[in-house]
């Protein structure tokens, strides 16, 4: 059978983007001392030019977010402060389809996700996040209900605003205030908040947000003036910024990269599955940090489950991320495709089978076919490092022992996934995994109520629900 | 001369439920405060930091799947143990730092008295620490949490009893399993501490115990990759910085605690694990 689709593409006339942007610091647009490029994954149009924030610039909005701090956010009670809150989550839904336009410009993300994922969650999160600012003493075991002061938030490219909003959320609800600094490649949700936190009269200084590379990230990681860092990111960088804060007084959350096993038992659902399995490693092109990349299937079902799933994975459809109906969106930037490519060479350098969807992909832009390698052993590249692309690998067991090794033999331990359908079983591996998320039967599901975070190299702290909210607070254990 | 001459006790390392001698036949001596002759210290090694991690690690999946309650009733045990040797351990405490008797007993009924806190959490925190979560959506979804792993422990220097108790028990009682260092100038409480757990039922390997240096020990303790997480409390803080930069290659779980009744002590070595599951037929 094959299906036709006309183009539907959303209209990108709904979002207004300025040639060139500045800071948002103390609450005004300050002109950046150089520029570069931010361009549309997909087609590499140059969308606008993003302020490289200097040292001097980091020092301008710690200055700010100090002063309003000591002045006036402190002193806000928590119930004023709540409100602030509900206003951003309400301007946030009001401009949903801006910000998913422009998300999907941006990132190169399918528009169906920016729509229906990154913005609605993103606004979610500011509206749990708001009720808890005058309910902090309920926030846990031994919890304080001091903030930290200043904090300094490093985000990636992957869910530009709705990491934006797991940052500044809990950290404003706690009465902290921001010096945040969105990725080089994905600055532009970051800079429409801006104009959100302006709508909703949040006081200057609140949230300041500098653009810019990783010597901007630096910069902000080494100031004196900042109390608390907080970094979603690679586990490389994370280690960087753990060395050069561990000398400080600074408090220091993390959440970084994964390589999750996603086990499918011989009783699963077996079309369910497929699903899941899909979804688990192919929603948001695979950028992130928890997705189902490992696939350790039951030896009486590898198969079935492999013969689906090629099938399934012909059916997605690879293209223009505006398209409300692409499945699939650009590959974030020339540098993670080079990244994708050199890790699925190694694959078959050392001797996996690869098989990539038959898709045609555009000419320009950056773009990587949904890909599956099987015969991986867990000595190979692409079942030890993180790939965060559209590739899968696929590992078999044959007693559920063997399954829970292969799954926890990673430094990693970010997410996994079970599909089974049997109870006990499931709950048996939940408890067997060394994963801060356990998907079963399901997969990348996320909430503002759902903490999240890894064990091991995966980071420090969690994100999300009563868990969460520790980390912006002072002296708090979890 | 008369009388009969006393029976000395050679401290020892406690590494997986045994009494080993350091691998490096290194010992250091121990004085009281006024510089008598108390004992020879094992001076323990890097090679006995790992052998006391390797068997720490075999023994926590073990320790982490007991019960609540049955982790709960062996720290009691402890508590228990402790307590019918408390003028033993009094003195002890006395001839190591020059507290006065009393002072002494005290500091062994309050590390009776912490872990008997301690024990009773075992079954607790988790409900309170835990969360059902109300996800907008048709999951069940919920966070518990978990025990670390391997956590190390550097004791403080003064209060060799009770200031290892504080260190130890919040580790253990969540299904960790230990390797702690006395305090480096009067080990001989930690060391005998070993003989009361011995008797408690604690499965070997749960809790190994060292003798010997801060300075040299505690740098391996940060830098090696099978202990999750270490407790610092007992290093001076001028220290901590070099230790946390250490203890990064694994993204090791670093803290310090000053009071000791506090449940943050068992949560700073415990993971939140969060699960969801699909609601429907």
């Amino acid at each position: 059978m094959n299906f036709e689709y006309a183009a539907a593409p959303e209209s990108r006339s709904v979002v207004k983007i300025d040639p060139e942007y500045g800071h948002f610091i103390n609450g005004k647009w300050v002109n950046g001392s150089s520029h570069f490029n931010t361009i549309n994954p997909a087609t590499e149009e140059v969308l606008s030019r993003i302020a490289l924030g200097t040292a001097a610039d980091v020092d301008a909005a710690v200055k700010a977010a100090r002063n309003t701090f000591d002045k006036s956010w402190s002193k806000l009670s928590g119930r004023e402060r709540g409100k602030y809150l509900f206003r951003i989550a309400r301007i946030m839904q009001e401009r949903a389809r801006e910000f998913a336009v422009l998300e999907t410009l941006d990132n190169g993300k399918p528009i169906r996700e920016s729509r229906d994922v990154d913005v609605p969650l993103s606004a979610a999160h500011f509206f749990y996040h708001a009720g808890w600012a005058d309910k902090l003493e309920y926030a846990g075991v031994d919890t304080t209900t001091a903030p930290h002061g200043v904090v300094g938030q490093i985000i990636p490219w992957n869910f530009p605003l709705l990491m934006l909003a797991w940052k500044v959320a809990p950290a404003l609800a706690t009465g902290n205030t921001v010096v945040l600094k969105p990725a080089e490649t994905t600055s532009l949700t970051a800079l429409l908040f801006a104009q959100v936190c302006q709508q909703a009269g949040l006081p200057d200084g609140v949230v300041n947000i500098v653009t810019g590379d990783g010597s901007t990230g630096s910069a902000i990681v080494n100031h004196p003036g900042i109390d608390k860092i907080a970094f979603t990111g690679s586990t490389e960088v994370g280690k960087l910024i753990a060395r050069a804060v561990a000398p400080t007084n600074k408090s220091l959350t993390l959440e970084l990269g994964g390589k999750g096993a996603n086990i499918v038992f011989g009783d699963a659902a077996i079309d369910e599955t497929v699903e899941g399995i899909v979804n688990g490693i192919f929603f948001n092109q695979g950028h992130v940090c928890c997705a189902g990349s490992r696939l350790i299937l039951q030896e009486s079902i590898a198969d079935e489950v492999l013969e689906k799933l090629k099938r399934r994975m012909d059916k997605i459809r690879v293209g223009d991320p505006l398209d409300k109906n692409t499945d699939l969106g650009a590959i974030n930037s020339a540098e993670q495709l080079a990244k994708i490519r050199e890790l699925t060479a190694a694959g078959e350098a050392e001797g996996a089978g690869r098989w990539s969807s038959n898709c045609a992909l555009p000419e320009n832009g950056f773009w990587f076919a949904p890909t599956i390698f099987t015969g991986v052993t867990q000595a190979h590249r692409i079942a030890r490092e993180e790939i965060f692309g559209p590739v899968l690998s696929v590992l078999t067991f044959r007693t559920p022992a063997e399954a829970i090794e292969k799954a926890n033999n990673t430094p990693f331990g970010l997410s996994a996934g079970i599909w089974s359908e049997k109870g006990s079983n499931i709950l048996w591996a939940t408890q067997q995994l060394r994963a801060g998320v356990i998907w079963a039967n399901t997969f990348n599901k996320f909430d503002p109520a759902s903490p999240f975070g890894g064990y091991k190299e995966s980071g420090w702290g969690r994100e999300g629900g009563r868990h969460g909210l520790s980390a912006y607070l002072k002296g708090s254990a979890k | 001369m008369s009388g009969r001459l006393e029976v000395m006790k050679t401290y020892k390392l406690y590494i997986n439920g045994a009494f080993p001698r350091t691998e490096s036949g290194r010992s250091y001596e121990i004085t009281s405060n006024k510089g008598e002759f108390l004992a020879n210290a094992c001076l323990a090694s890097r090679k006995d930091l790992r052998d006391a991690v390797v068997a720490a690690r075999a023994a926590q999946p073990g320790w982490a799947k007991a019960t609540a309650f049955n982790r709960g009733q062996i720290m009691y045990r402890i508590a228990e143990m402790l307590e019918g040797r408390s003028d033993q351990f009094a003195q002890e405490i006395s001839l190591q730092t020059g507290a006065s008797a009393k002072e002494s007993l005290q500091e062994v009924s309050d590390s009776v008295d912490l872990l008997v806190w301690y024990a009773g959490w075992s079954d607790k925190l988790p409900s309170l620490a835990g969360s059902t979560n109300p996800v907008s959506g048709p999951f069940y979804n919920f966070t518990v949490p978990e025990a670390l792993g391997v956590v190390g422990a550097i004791a403080p220097i003064d209060k060799p009893l009770l200031g290892f108790v504080a260190t130890v028990a919040p580790i253990l009682v969540s299904g960790n399993t230990a390797v702690a260092l006395a305090s480096s100038t009067a080990p001989l409480s930690a060391i005998s501490f070993a003989e009361v757990v011995a008797t408690s039922d604690l499965p070997n390997g749960v809790l190994n115990i060292l003798s010997g240096q801060q300075s040299e020990l505690a740098p391996w303790f940060a830098s090696h990759m099978d202990i999750d997480g270490l407790d610092i409390s007992g290093l001076p803080i001028d220290q901590h910085g070099a230790i946390k930069e250490a203890g990064v290659e694994n993204l090791k779980r670093i803290s310090a605690f000053t009071k000791t009744t506090e449940p943050g002590r068992i949560l700073a070595f415990m993971e939140a694990k969060t699960v969801w599951h699909p609601i429907g037929n």
